[in-house]
Order: C-alpha cells, then structure tokens, then sequence
C-alpha cells in the first residue's frame, strides 16, 4: 500500500493512524503535546471529572506564555486572574507530572509555546505535534504535522494521547525565486497571504516547496509555517533537510548517537515523493516581493511597502466593498494614501512569529549606534528565556536599551495583549506579530503588520519606513 | 450530555465576513479557568461602548432580536485563535446555530464539540437569507439535524453537510473522549509497535 508515491503530509498521517472505522474520523496518535495556562485550565477540569490522570505526562510539556507578565518575575502578579490561571497550570503540571517551563519551576527555559518547543529538540521531523494554540502550525517547519486544536481537544489528548481527525486535503504552495535584499521570510507569508486570502487553506494542510523555501534557514521557515493559519490552514509544512538536521542536532531533546543516526535515516524519508499529488497548487516568486505591511484588519490586507491603501470604490464585490470600508474606518486610513510616512505609537518586536534570535539579531542591525524616535514606545520581547541569555551573550540587549528600547521577559505580550502589554485606544502599532484584528492589541488598537527590519527602521523614524533606505 | 435533533428559530444577521475569534471573544476575557458567562461578552468590543453600555447599533442589542437562537455570518466565520471560547461564547448567549458559506477549520471542530451546529449554506441562499433578514426580519427558520435540511419561510428545504460521526455525535449527544477512551487496547498496541 505504500509503493504509492505520498506526500510529506500522507507519510506522516498514515504513520500515526490508530484506528479507522468506516464513515468516522481517524484516530490519530498525538506524539507531542504543548500545554499553555490559557486553553488548558478546563480540560484539567474536565480530566479531574473523568477521574482521569495525564495519560502520558512524558509526551506532555507546558509553559507559562500567554498571560505572563514581561516584566520582572520576581514582582507578584497583580492580575487576579491572570495569576490564578498560572497557579492552575502549575498545580495541574504538578498532579501529573507534567514538566513545566513556567517562574517557580524551569524558569530558565520558558519562553513563547512555539519558540521553547524547536529550542528544545522536543519538535523533530514525522511528529504529529498539537498545542492548544493556533499558531501550532510553526511545529511544521521540520517536517512535523503540527495544529492547533480546542480545549475539548487538549482534553481528549491528555486523556488518551489521541485525537479524532477527518483527513485534509493537501495543498502545494511553492515559492520560487530569489528573496531581493531587505525582503524576508515574514514578507513571503505575508504576500501569499495577500494574494490569496485569509481562508484559501480552510480545509488544506500547506506544504511549502520551491527554491526559496530551500534556501531559508530554520528559523525563517518557522516565521512562514507560524502564518500558515491566517492563510486559512491549520497546518503547514516544509520537508526536513540539511538545514534542518543541523539546526537540530544536539539540542535537549533530539536524539543522541545511535538514536540520532536511526531517526535522521527515517527522517531523510518523509520527504514528498516524485510523482505525489497534492489536491490543489498554488505559488508566489519571492524574487518579485517588496517588503510586505497591512493596511487592514486581517492579515490578507497587505500590500508592498510602498504601496497605496486600496480604493473600496474599485472593489467590484459588495462584500469585498464593505469589508474593505469597515477596515479602513477602524483603521482610520484613506483609499489611496501611501503608508510609508505614517506615524505609529509603538513598535513591538516579538511574538511565536518573529522573536527569535535571528529576528532579534536583524532588528539590532538597524538599531545599532541608533536612537528610537522621541516619544515612541519600542517594545522588544525575546520568544524565550534561551534566546534572552543568548541576546544579552551577544550585546543585543545592550544595543537595544541604548536606543531607547524596553527589553522584556519572555512571552506572547502584546502580539495577545491579554497579560497588561496592549495598545491604548486609536493607538498606532507597527507589530512583528501575525494578527491584526480588530482590539487584537489592545481595545481600539490599530495594527499594521511587518517584519522585525520594518519594524526597526520604523522604531528609528517613528513613521513607517522603508527599511532599505536605512541598510547600508 | 444533550442532544440536537431540530431547531425553529428567528435570525440574528450579522453580514460581516471573516469575523475572527478575537472579535466573538476578545483575548482579555480569556483569563477564566471555567467556561461560565462568556456569553456577557459575546462580540463585546462590537457590542458595547467604552464605559461598557450596549451600543444602539449593534444588532445583537436590538431587543427584537433576544432569544433568537440561528446567527447569520458571512463568509470564513471563526478565522483565528483556536480559543474554544468563542463558541462557549455563542452558546453561553443561547445560540445552538450559525449558518454561513464556510466557517474555519478549528471553529468548526470546537462548535460541533459544543453542540452549536455550524450550518453551510450555497451562496444563493446565504444571500436569499440575508435579504429576507432585511425585508422580513421576524422570519422564522427550521434546522432538521436527521434530515440535514434548513427549512426557510418559503417552505424551500436546503441541504447542509456534516460528516456521519459529528452527526451521530450531535443526535445521540455521543462522549467522544469516552468513544476513544474505549480505544484503550488499540492505543497501546499501537504505541508498542511506534517506532519511537
């Protein structure tokens, strides 16, 4: 049955079938399960009633990101709430035996659910990996099936390591060509998703491939699978390689010696076969791409940098026409007028999409001998603990607070706005993160997406600015 | 657990297309460690105004439309965050149906899981429906579970897809996790044989 040229994706589903009976959803074995204090207090809930422990607390990892505070962690939480939510996660880690990277107990490696989970080794290639997160997408940059599920979900995989699944469709999203300087990978994601819409993936797993995807390092490969979900897919994926394996090799959790060859030899066969169908295609030239913003509430609303806000009046589709009106009216926009110039209140550079090292690193190159703009708040929030100590190792810390920078705790922070990082009302952000709902940073908060470099370059002038007028 | 078998209701129309989850329940109300009155907070930073009064013009605070129990969305509803809470929002206000063209992938799977009833619908009738919200407003609709049909006012029975397992579920107010919990021998025998 398996002579059939497959898929990355079919290889992985087809390995991780428990069961199938007719006209039901697969039950599919979750290998890696990532816990966070937000969505899991009610499924623990829900387990207690069953009288049911963790079914396997080594499969299980959590952390404290969502509602932490990124300021001192020695100060007591003032949030009611937000407190007792964390104490939550760190009793039900406790009762059963869940390791937790959170402020009492592995401090030194909590950080963003998908920043920790790569750093760590615990994500590696043919995983099925879930969190209750939608941003569970990331996990597929090596190779792994990784998505985000609901709290009912989260419970029924701490009861039994397993969840029910109708099978996706598989779509090939390729991206040729070559990334010109100062365009980056959070500008690939962010032009496909323009040019295709926020729900072209309703229903498709993505699979990155092209030269471009090739090209990339991990960490830029983790930037574009995070996004896959604001194209409307719950998971997207690129094959292991070279690239890969190194950036994997010797981490916490990866495999050691013996383990190590056997796993790579499994590894370099997940690939998509030659001759594998994909249910539907679509591609993007990277060599044609400008650096990307949006300009609306929902990350499809973007347009190249030195672009014009669209025209509602030359949108044929009522629906279209409305949506675009109701957007530019929270955003407080005009049709046709150019972003570049356009004055923001607070740059934040951080989120599971951007606040990595290497986003950390390309932020700093801007920022370097540089001061932020007079009044402009900068927040810069490192995805994890690792990155923090790696940062501060290499002086970014120190480039960033000379500029005028904050330099925060790790956490999902203002990308979530729900721990006291937000936006005031009618405020402007220029955000690295992946979501620019409505309130989405804050009530009444207006965002415009971009990358860390636009980001910068924007923290230098406090206007939106074309970085490549600041490289050299 | 309970069940869904048929349901006769007035619509609230809400003609916006992809509503993500951050707009049915802004991330702030997210702290709770239960899953109790979230529906106070249904669509709150549309619904009410910055000193927390309900804004006129919001159509949920039309007080024809109180007790109605079918939302009508636009296209991609539920795009975003996979917090469950969204549809612990929508149920705990009372709606048990949301009809739209296409509804995204986690949403859908949390509101089966809360016995709200995702309803897709062709793009005829999802705009018949929305302009007879406008020329009818008090029109009442009659969703059919077993049968798979949305009856409208004209007497018009419109299919909608479900899968066979979320059906049964739905119907027969079937445990999933007791479903796989039953799995047990299978699960281990699959874990000996995994390769890792």
């Amino acid at each position: 049955m398996n002579d059939r040229p497959r898929t990355l994706f079919e290889k992985i589903w087809d390995a991780h079938v428990v069961a199938q009976e007719p006209d039901s959803p697969a039950v599919l074995y979750i290998d890696l399960h990532l816990v966070h204090e937000v969505t899991s207090p009610q499924a623990f809930e829900g387990l207690r009633c069953r009288g049911l422990k963790v079914r396997r607390p080594d499969r299980t990892f959590a952390t404290l990101d969502h509602g932490i505070p990124t300021h001192d962690r020695r100060l007591p939480i003032v949030d009611e709430m937000a407190r007792k939510q964390i104490e939550m996660m760190e009793r039900n880690a406790a009762e059963n035996g869940i390791t937790l990277y959170g402020i009492k107990t592995g401090a030194d490696k909590q950080g963003i659910v998908h920043v920790i989970g790569p750093e760590l080794g615990l994500t590696q290639p043919g995983m099925t990996i879930v969190c209750g997160d939608s941003h569970t997408a990331t996990h597929g940059a090596f190779g792994a099936l990784g998505f985000g599920i609901g709290t009912s979900e989260v419970e029924m995989v701490l009861a039994t390591q397993c969840l029910l699944q109708r099978k996706p469709k598989t779509m090939n999203v390729r991206i040729d060509g070559a990334l010109k300087p100062g365009v980056t990978a959070k500008d690939i994601i962010l032009g496909l998703i323009a040019k295709y819409g926020v729900g072209a993936g309703t229903g498709y797993v993505f699979e990155y491939t092209g030269e471009a995807i090739r090209r990339l390092s991990m960490e830029e490969r983790m930037t574009i699978c995070n996004m896959s979900i604001e194209g409307g897919s719950r998971a997207g994926m690129i094959a292991p390689d070279d690239t890969t394996f190194e950036w994997m090799a010797g981490r916490e959790f990866a495999p050691k010696g013996a383990d190590w060859d056997r796993a790579l030899a499994y590894w370099r066969t997940l690939p998509t076969d030659e001759g594998a169908r994909y249910d539907a295609e679509i591609s993007l030239d990277a060599g044609a791409l400008e650096p990307m913003i949006t300009y609306g509430t929902n990350p499809g609303m973007g347009m190249p940098i030195t672009g014009r806000v669209p025209d509602p009046d030359q949108v044929g589709d009522p629906a279209h026409k409305a949506a675009l009106q109701k957007a530019l009216a929270y955003m407080g926009l005009r049709p046709n007028q150019p972003l570049l110039g356009h004055p923001v209140d607070v740059v934040f550079i951080g989120s599971c999409t951007n606040s990595r090292i290497s986003d950390l690193r390309e932020a700093a190159r801007l920022l370097k001998g540089r001061k932020v703009k007079e009044g402009l708040r900068v927040m810069v929030v490192p995805g994890s603990a690792q990155v923090k100590r790696q940062a501060e190792r290499e002086g970014l810390h120190e480039i960033f607070l000379a500029a005028g920078a904050e330099w925060r705790e790790p956490g999902c922070s203002m990308c979530i706005a729900m721990n006291g990082d937000q936006l005031e009302p009618g405020q402007y952000a220029i955000s690295t993160s992946n979501r620019n709902f409505e309130g989405r940073q804050g009530k009444g908060g207006r965002t415009f997406l971009a990358s860390p470099l636009t980001a910068a370059a924007s923290a230098i002038t406090g206007v939106i600015t074309d970085a490549r007028t600041l490289l050299q | 657990m309970t069940c869904f078998t048929t349901l006769t209701s007035k619509i609230v129309p809400l003609p916006v297309d992809n509503v993500d989850t951050d707009q049915i329940i802004p991330a702030r109300f997210l702290k709770v460690t239960d899953k109790a009155g979230l529906g106070d907070n249904l669509f709150a930073d549309w619904r009410y105004d910055a000193e927390g009064n309900p804004k006129p013009d919001f159509v949920l605070n039309r007080p024809e439309m109180k007790g109605r129990q079918v939302l009508l969305v636009g296209d991609n509803f539920g795009c975003g965050s996979s917090r469950e809470h969204a549809p612990w929002a929508l149920t705990g206000y009372g709606f048990r149906a949301v009809i739209s063209t296409s509804f995204a992938d986690i949403f859908r799977n949390n509101a089966l899981k809360n016995r709200l009833l995702p309803v897709i619908v062709d793009k005829p009738t999802h705009q018949q429906l929305f302009s007879l919200c406008e020329e009818a407003p008090d029109f009442e609709v009659t969703i059919d579970l077993a049968a798979q049909t949305l009856t409208l006012p004209d007497g018009r029975a419109v299919g909608f897809p479900i899968d066979a397992f979320s059906k049964a579920c739905l119907l027969n107010g079937v445990d999933e996790i007791g479903y796989v919990l039953r799995m047990t021998d299978q699960i281990l025998a699959f874990e000996a044989a995994h390769h890792k």
